[in-house]
């Protein structure tokens, strides 16, 4: 069986098949030196400052869930791709393609939570489209969001790990796989009643307190499609350094570990949507986890590994019962419209 | 998680690991025939932590894997046809088969739907009373029984639109045939799930016949780590025989509604399994009474003897002769997100768990 010749659902995966269609198709035919790059964010030169720039498209099923909607996440997430690059997030915009006969007052309960959402993040959004489908062309509402931030020089380096050292410290903003899980139950036709809220939030004010206080945060991404394990694996294949985690220091809620073990998931890999990775230099470390442990969505904060010399290009785990496993991409599809 | 975390104690696991070096002096080949023990294994990473002279191989335990070509085959005719709606455990949906998966129709527009229960499938043919509702029965003893309820329970309900494909296997006969074509194995961590069902009576042929040990092991790290240390002891004293680990789950007489449900709906057949070829009543036929219900029966299709892909070493690393690394389409051609066999598509298959957890 030679590859596919159609787009599957693991093509949205964010995982090793959404990888492989980005490089084969979309990076083959845009290359250019930003694209290139392939950060969250783009970062751009604009008459001697920069700016960081992104897009994010948002086809989330259902619409509403545990803690948040569509709308919410299609705000966060743009706001959190610029944020992690090291960039001040400043205006947005957002595109609807709406299915005829979808509800006029859903459609306002999630540009309500937008604009809310916007606020509180300290961002404007500054243009916007809308388009209609005929009934049954598309599902309820899709969202695509752009945001351009401004980044300071010092700061350009973050989103490549341009300075990744061994004996870096590797950190976590909270327990992982909550908005994946929370999404997941929300679907009815699992039938399971879980009490887990996805983690779904705007991280701009958390993690600008992070980078007033140190100066030594060498990397930032947020861990959404394809969980931190697809994060972690990339990184350490990317910079060709060793990547060791600790299992018995992630932060895992109890609703999501139950899920996961219910069907069969991994929390390394589930989509996460309030979490960044951030790596740190060792002598930062305590005074990072102090600064986000004074942030809402830090609580839970924890250095979670190091970088190391010891396996060059891969990740590993030293499991919960002493055991060692490596961490690779996600492969295939875990969860479909899941963001 | 309560009556979880008793089971992923570090302390005591190490404890276990420390013990089985301290008394541990023969090389030994164990062998897990249950997919779940073989992702367990490699999730919690327990190679790691056992000595040199041990070694853990995996055998035919993922139902995926074992499946024929053939059966995935039809499965994709089945589901081109204009008036059938296929329901399927999710992890048959990748596999592939000699022209096509399940996965590439959907993308195509068949209408094939993932349900995690043969419950869910009969829902869906309550509700599509017009359409086909061929639901695809694999696995062992463990699902099995599920699917004879199922059948039993479409059958009560008058639900003549729904058929179940039935490539369930069961396995003993696999066991006992890899000792006879000469697999180097000590012993037998056997299958925790299978044996909830069929109790330990099923394995009483091993120590007698082969002088191979059997222990029924849980999926936890302490368990695993728990029957491995067993399977030393009973190997040091030269003298094995069946234990059950898993007593929590597991009684020794089984569970015999379930056996008399499997009884009900099904009869044994030969049955093809991949890398052991055809393998004399290990497969579960549904009977001429339920034949109504039985795909095979009442929508018979035809394909072509299937081909199985060239340099794919399944086959040898179901039988525990080869390891994932052996071969050479192995991580290189062969991925989770582009398989070459089954054993790289199902979560519980050797070579997606050493790719994942491994390499």
């Amino acid at each position: 069986m030679s590859k596919t010749k159609t787009i599957l659902l693991g093509h949205g995966s964010g995982g090793k098949l959404s990888h492989d269609l980005i490089d084969s198709i979309f990076v083959k035919y845009f290359d250019n030196e930003y694209l290139r790059q392939q950060t969250d964010s783009a970062i751009l030169n604009a008459e001697g400052k920069k700016l960081a720039y992104t897009t994010d498209s948002f086809v989330v099923d259902p619409i509403f869930f545990p803690g948040g909607n569509i709308g919410k996440l299609a705000i966060a997430g743009t706001v959190n791709d610029l944020a992690v690059s090291g960039a001040i997030p400043k205006y947005l915009s957002c595109g609807f393609i709406i299915e005829e006969g979808f509800s006029l007052k859903d459609l306002e309960t999630i540009v309500k939570t937008m604009a809310e959402e916007a606020k509180k993040a300290g961002v404007i959004i500054v243009t916007g489209d809308t388009k209609v489908v005929d009934r049954g062309k598309c599902d309820k509402v899709y969202i695509n969001t752009s945001g351009i931030g401004l980044l300071e020089e010092k700061y350009t380096g973050i989103s490549t790990a341009q300075n990744l050292q061994a004996g870096d410290k590797i950190i976590i903003n909270g327990s992982i796989g909550d908005h994946g899980m929370a999404v997941m139950a929300a679907r009815n036709e699992l039938n399971i009643t879980a009490e887990i809220e996805s983690d779904c939030a705007c991280l701009n004010s958390m993690i600008k307190g992070v980078l007033d206080i140190s100066e030594n945060i060498r990397f930032m991404r947020d861990a959404t499609r394809g969980g931190i394990g697809t994060v972690l694996s990339e990184l350490a294949k990317s910079h060709n350094v060793g990547i060791h985690i600790q299992e018995e220091y992630l932060p895992v809620n109890e609703g999501v570990r139950g899920m996961c073990e219910l069907l069969g998931f991994d929390p390394l890999y589930v989509a996460n949507e309030g979490k960044v990775i951030m790596v740190v230099a060792s002598t930062d470390a305590d005074k990072v986890i102090k600064e986000l442990h004074k942030s809402e969505y830090g609580k839970q904060a924890a250095v979670i590994g190091e970088v190391s010399d010891d396996h060059p290009g891969s990740s590993w785990l030293e499991t919960s019962v002493g055991g060692k496993r490596i961490i690779d991409m996600l492969s295939g599809q875990q969860l479909p419209r899941i963001c | 998680m309560k009556y979880i975390d008793e089971y992923r104690n570090k302390e005591i696991v190490l404890g276990i690991a420390e013990e089985i070096k301290k008394i541990s002096t023969k090389k030994l080949r164990l062998m897990e025939v249950c997919g779940g023990h073989t992702m367990s294994i490699q999730k919690f990473g327990l190679p790691y932590l056992l000595p040199e002279n041990i070694e853990l191989i995996s055998g035919p335990g993922c139902p995926v894997c074992v499946t024929s070509r053939e059966f995935i085959d039809k499965a994709v005719i089945y589901s081109r046809m204009e008036d059938v709606i296929i329901t399927t455990y999710g992890d048959l949906i990748r596999v592939p088969g000699s022209f096509s998966t399940l996965d590439q129709e959907k993308a195509k527009g068949a209408d094939i739907r993932i349900v995690y229960s043969i419950l869910d499938a009969l829902m869906v043919a309550k509700k599509n009373r017009s359409k086909k509702v061929i639901f695809l029965g694999i696995g062992f003893e463990t699902t099995a029984p599920a699917s004879a309820a199922g059948i039993i329970k479409a059958q009560m309900a008058g639900l003549r639109n729904f058929y179940v494909y039935s490539a369930h296997k069961v396995m003993p006969p696999a066991m006992a045939t890899l000792i006879d074509e000469g697999v180097e194995i000590d012993g037998y961590i056997g299958p925790g799930h299978v044996s909830t069902i069929t109790g330990e009576g099923i394995y009483m042929e091993i120590p007698k016949k082969y002088g191979l040990g059997v222990v029924i092991s849980g999926f936890e790290p302490v368990d695993l780590m728990q029957s491995v240390l067993m399977l030393v002891k009973q190997l040091e004293a030269n003298n094995p025989k069946v234990e059950i680990q898993y007593k929590r789950v597991v009684k020794p007489e089984g569970n015999i509604k379930a056996q008399q449900m499997l009884d009900e709906v099904f009869t044994y057949g030969d049955d093809w399994w991949r890398g052991l070829g055809i393998l004399k009543n290990s497969g579960l036929k549904i009977r001429d009474n339920y034949s109504m219900h039985d795909a095979e029966v009442q929508i018979p299709v035809e394909v072509d003897p299937p081909k199985e892909p060239k340099g794919c070493l399944c086959g040898e690393i179901l039988k525990g002769v080869k390891k994932p690394k052996d071969c050479k389409l192995f991580a290189k051609v062969c991925t989770p997100s582009n398989p070459i066999g089954a054993c790289m598509v199902s979560n519980e298959g050797s070579c997606a768990a050493y790719y994942l957890y491994n390499r």
